[in-house]
């Protein structure tokens, strides 16, 4: 790993491996653009557009090829998530779903790219640093939590009006039947409405940017083993091997834990704005 | 190297607090996975017709309860490997 010259010891390493491409924008440290997830994000949308036009473009209903298949197996699975779940009439909520599913999916499998690989391919063009998997990168997740909060707000005020909206943000939770009871509860009920509100997008991107960035700071540790070794050294005959089952372990762990993580933000996406649509 | 006792002290508070954080999520979440697969069998032996529903429903809570330790973890791992701390103090 080391002989791509790049930083010797393992502290180094992983702080290289955790460092994004930077581009400043404004004064201080939160006005700055990460390059590389813009980058990846954007492939990996460019990839799942591409893919799902070309099969929609070419589908046909005699028997159709083994990509067609699978890319309807994947419409037909959201597409019953979404009617377990969501009962009124909607245009939106299932493209979006699978939008969410499939981008959220593409996204986490570049962690399934050994970590050495694209940031040693970057260093080669003259790029110093590169992070390859944008769900790992704070400012994605919260980016995509945030628009699915603004979703929610606005699918509550589309299906019950802006005055039901808003009256139940004073009247739910608690209910009281008197007109000074109602009061009474008000600051209560707004407060509970708030928190619910504020907690959804932050642990809805929290959640999925934890496990990515736990899984790829894993996979950068087992990379670490063999950190700097040499032929001559006898513990490298030793590690080698270690690494490789570790290596293999771990992906085959995180294959289950990507593709989970895609569908419980897909799922939770669905179930926040149905419960957006019904009223109390 | 003027400062190499507050080092050891940063170092040795350090694996404490990622032992915590590792040892604690992780004994939160075998209790929840130990009380969530033990209901799914209950309920799909109870109604196997229902078994489908339920798994989809039990990786949905099983994804809701693994985020939170392996947060810890990836916090842990950070300390451990990449302390922000140590820097501070000009190490």
């Amino acid at each position: 790993m080391a002989e791509h010259g790049g930083p010797a010891t393992m502290t180094d390493y992983i702080k290289h491996h955790l460092h994004h491409l930077e581009l400043p924008v404004g004064e201080g440290r939160f006005w700055v653009l990460h390059l590389d997830s813009i980058f990846f994000k954007l492939l990996c949308a460019a990839i799942f557009l591409y893919a799902f036009l070309r099969v929609a473009r070419r589908a046909t209903p005699g028997v159709p090829g083994k990509f067609q298949c699978f890319i309807e197996m994947i419409v037909e699975f959201v597409d019953t998530s979404v009617k377990e779940t969501f009962h009124g009439r909607s245009k939106l909520i299932a493209p979006l779903a699978i939008t969410i599913f499939c981008l959220t999916f593409l996204m986490n499998f570049l962690d399934m790219i050994p970590v050495d690989w694209l940031p040693a391919a970057a260093g080669a063009m003259g790029v110093p640093y590169l992070r390859a998997v944008p769900t790992a990168d704070l400012n994605t997740t919260l980016a995509m939590s945030l628009m699915v909060f603004l979703l929610i707000q606005y699918f509550g005020v589309k299906h019950k009006g802006i005055g039901t909206f808003v009256g139940e943000m004073f009247t739910a939770p608690f209910h009281a039947p008197g007109v000074v009871g109602k009061i009474l509860l008000a600051p209560a009920n707004l407060l509970l409405r708030l928190i619910e509100e504020a907690v959804r997008p932050i642990s809805l991107a929290l959640r999925l940017f934890g496990n990515m960035y736990a899984g790829e700071l894993i996979f950068v540790l087992i990379a670490c083993m063999t950190l700097g070794a040499t032929l001559s050294s006898g513990l490298t005959y030793v590690m080698a091997p270690l690494q490789f089952v570790a290596g293999f372990v771990w992906t085959a762990f995180h294959i289950l834990i990507i593709t989970l993580q895609a569908f419980i933000f897909m799922m939770l996406t669905i179930v926040y704005l149905s419960m957006a649509a019904e009223h109390h | 190297m003027e400062n190499i006792t507050q080092i050891a002290d940063v170092m040795s508070f350090t694996v404490i607090a990622a032992g915590l954080l590792i040892g604690l999520g992780a004994l939160g979440t075998a209790i929840g996975f130990a009380l969530l697969g033990g209901k799914f069998l209950e309920g799909s032996a109870r109604q196997p017709e229902l078994t489908g529903m339920l798994q989809t429903k039990m990786f949905i809570v099983a994804g809701l309860l693994d985020a939170i330790p392996i947060i810890g973890v990836a916090i842990a791992l950070l300390l451990i490997f990449a302390n922000p701390f140590i820097g501070q103090l000009g190490g």
